[in-house]
């Protein structure tokens, strides 16, 4: 401490400080720490600035407003529990929650199933650099365009594939326009844009898994499909995992695709829990209950989140 | 994923300009009419005729330029608002009636009254009523009127033909809740199946329609069924709110709206319009510009388009009179406000009075793509519409026989709009009765309590 204090000028330029306990020649365990945590600092600086300033300062300045009616314009008013309370008794929220599990499901059972099976054929099969990148092609194409172009494609009116679909003979689908459709075709875009990106990430699990194993149950006599379920997947465990918690939490947060296509409708059909946030907070101006829409979307996400780390142990692999 | 910092950049933005804009509060006004004024409008097509004035105002007053942003309807309003609270909202800007009440509530508007008492304003010279929708509660004035419009029903002439139907016809018809009339015949004479077969004929394939008699754009709930129903159900003396301006009470209960609305849903039921859910990513007016249907109702301001498509011969009739002998259309007119924010109000001043003069509202007039508020004006926008062919009687009808009714003005317009959008909906789709519509119109007028 007292070594600091008499520093000419703490802080100035970050290595000075080594050099000179070097140059007293008695460098102390204790000073050295000071001086990494300086530079630790230094480089942590932009993250935390970022953390602070655009997730710290609003979380917590969006669970205080959450408390209270506010409109943007003028200054918050605290009325307590009373979002909540009427949130308790809205059927759009209980609406929007149904909407997004649905859709959630459909988009997660889907892509995991589709990009683990990507990610097998990566493997084993399509070993050119240039199949493997061209899977990853929708994920480069932002959320926005994708919807639009899928928007058009699915047109009842005008769209491609409604073309093809009456060439066949069969009626026209109004894949956004009709509520059975409207969510399921939303899921499936969204499926379709991530899941080579998923299977880039389950891939990479695979590759991680020692031929060694594989080579044991060869020597057994077990055969590919066998080998799969009772050693690739439960090896792959702790990848699937993380994969599911981010896809889940992103899956929960749909709001682009809806927002450029469908905007909530027809009726309420696709009036998804970030889109009703929205809604509520920007079109209607109720900040408040906005805010208190989306801090119970992050108590939803954090025990979805909790649930899936703690029953599929997801931070222990099976391979040591 | 990318929407969680969104929101919180916002949040942050939002926060650090809250300080700022309580600054800009304290030295708004008393400065010199000179420097660089912000104006905002939506509609692109206006966008010419204002650029016109802006260079024509600078002319007069070299001191002060303007510059014009324009920004679609669909963002307009949550940018005004986010600007509002940033203190990057623009100097002067083109209201709307549905959306003013709230500015109001938060105090962003610069009332008018000492500038045009200063500037001797002429009130009179606006048509009838325009000036007055833009007193607020408090009885102040916060916008001098720059147009208005009211509702019509565009119609493929050819098809008319075709279907044995004359201008005079389409000029004369008549409407009620029960059988729909003369206007429901048309519309069902218009509609033409995929084996050439009318809707009016025996073996008329409901499923398989190349031409709906009417358009459908959607149920048109957010705006108070301005260009879709208002002119149907104002016939049947029903008003949207128990008065107007500043109704606090909503009639969506009302035997009268509803029997309209389930006369209107009825019409996709039986194909003579489409389908709701075929109509989610269309554009009506396009559908109509591509022949997929017969009549369009819409408002003035739409002239331009729907008499622009290539290959359509449009003609333009008065909507049909109703259970009350008469015809009815909204009334809608905007103004140009001035933000309470702004840093150069004398100069935003005399923007705001130039646009309300007539010297802006003749250019407006001349380019024939809306109906000024000057009435003097208003006549040279009919003139510059004949000049272009296009006979606009069936919408100056309407302000000639005073069978116009204001635009409902209320608070709470986004609120009314959330519930009564999905709920009219469920109607129009075939889903819901329209007497499901009493249960919205309670959660409305909760709102108000």
């Amino acid at each position: 401490m007292t070594t600091l204090t008499k520093q000419p000028d703490p802080g100035l330029s970050v290595p000075r400080g080594p050099r000179k306990s070097r140059k007293r020649g008695k460098p102390s365990d204790g000073f050295r720490g000071i001086g990494d945590l300086k530079v630790a600092l230094f480089f942590i600086a932009p993250a935390m600035v970022g953390l602070i300033l655009f997730y710290l300062v609003p979380t917590i300045r969006g669970i205080y407003l959450s408390f209270t009616e506010y409109s943007i314009l003028g200054d918050p008013e605290w009325i307590g529990a009373r979002n909540y309370e009427r949130i308790a008794k809205d059927p759009l929220f209980w609406n929007a929650l149904g909407v997004t599990s649905e859709y959630v499901v459909i988009n997660i059972v889907l892509q995991t199933a589709l990009a683990l099976g990507l990610a097998i054929l990566m493997h084993r099969v399509a070993k050119s650099t240039l199949i493997r990148g061209a899977l990853l092609m929708p994920y480069l194409m932002a959320n926005v365009i994708a919807a639009l172009l899928w928007f058009w494609m699915l047109d009842y009116q005008i769209g491609i594939i409604n073309q093809i679909i009456e060439w066949t003979g069969l009626p026209r689908v109004a894949f956004f326009g009709s509520e059975q459709w409207a969510i399921p075709t939303q899921a499936l875009i969204n499926t379709w844009r991530h899941m080579g990106y998923t299977a880039l990430l389950i891939f990479a699990g695979l590759q991680a898994i020692p031929n060694s194993v594989y080579e044991a149950a060869s020597i057994d006599g077990s055969k590919a499909v066998s080998t799969f379920w009772r050693i690739t997947l439960p090896l792959l465990r702790p990848v699937l995992v993380l994969v599911l918690v981010v896809t889940v939490i992103g899956s929960f947060q749909v709001f682009d695709t809806v927002a450029v296509t469908t905007a909530g409708g027809p009726v309420n059909a696709t009036r998804v829990l970030q889109f009703y946030i929205y809604q509520r907070a920007f079109n209607e101006q109720d900040f408040g209950y906005g805010s208190a829409l989306a801090v119970i979307l992050f108590l939803i996400l954090a025990i979805v989140a909790f649930i899936q780390m703690k029953f599929l142990r997801g931070n222990q692999s099976d391979l040591d | 994923m990318m929407n969680k910092k969104a929101f919180g950049a916002v949040a942050v933005a939002a926060a650090a300009a809250l300080a700022l804009s309580a600054c800009s509060g304290g030295s708004a006004g008393g400065d010199a009419a000179k420097g660089e004024i912000n104006y905002w409008l939506w509609d692109a097509n206006q966008l010419p005729a204002y650029q016109q004035c802006a260079a024509d105002f600078t002319k007069a007053n070299p001191d002060i330029t303007v510059k014009i942003t324009q920004t679609g309807w669909d963002d307009y309003w949550s940018k005004i608002t986010n600007g509002m609270a940033s203190g990057t909202a623009p100097d002067v800007f083109t209201d709307h009636l549905s959306k003013y009440p709230d500015f109001l509530k938060t105090k962003q508007l610069v009332p008018l009254d000492d500038a045009v008492t200063k500037d001797k304003v002429e009130l009179s010279q606006y048509n009838e009523g325009l000036a007055d929708l833009w007193v607020g509660q408090d009885g102040k004035r916060y916008g001098l009127p720059k147009d208005w419009d009211t509702i019509a029903l565009f119609y493929n002439q050819k098809m008319a033909t075709d279907a044995g139907i004359t201008p005079e016809q389409m000029g004369s018809l008549n409407w009620n809740p029960q059988d729909g009339g003369t206007y429901e015949k048309a519309i069902a004479r218009l509609t033409v199946d995929k084996n050439g077969k009318r809707g009016d004929e025996a073996g008329f394939d409901k499923n398989n329609v190349a031409v709906y008699g009417l358009g459908l754009p959607g149920s048109d709930a957010e705006n108070a069924g301005q260009t879709q129903w208002s002119y149907l159900s104002a016939t049947t003396g029903w008003t949207t709110t128990d008065k107007n301006p500043w109704g606090t009470h909503f009639n969506y209960d009302d035997e009268k709206l509803q029997d309209t609305i389930d006369w209107w849903a009825s019409l996709a039921a039986k194909g003579y319009m489409p389908k709701l859910e075929t109509t989610v990513g269309a554009n009506a007016a396009d559908n109509f510009g591509a022949g997929k249907a017969a009549i369009n109702s819409n408002g003035s301001w739409m002239i331009g388009q729907y008499t622009g498509y290539k290959g359509i011969d449009v003609g333009i009739a008065p909507t049909p009179q109703g259970p009350d002998g008469k015809r009815a259309s909204m009334f809608n007119g905007l103004a140009d406000s001035i933000w309470a924010g702004t840093k150069k109000k004398d100069a935003s001043i005399k923007w705001v009075e130039y646009l309300g003069s007539a010297a802006c509202q003749d250019v407006v007039a001349s380019k024939a793509v809306v109906f000024p508020a000057i009435t003097t004006s208003s006549e040279k926008a009919a003139d510059a519409f004949k000049a272009k062919n296009v006979d606009v009687s069936a919408f100056t009808q309407h302000v000639k026989d005073k069978t116009t009714f204001m635009l409902p003005i209320t608070d709470n317009a986004a609120k009314v709009a959330g519930i009564m959008k999905p709920a009219m909906d469920a109607v129009i789709a075939g889903k819901s009765p329209a007497s499901s519509l009493t249960a919205a119109n309670e959660q409305v007028n909760a709102l108000f309590k």
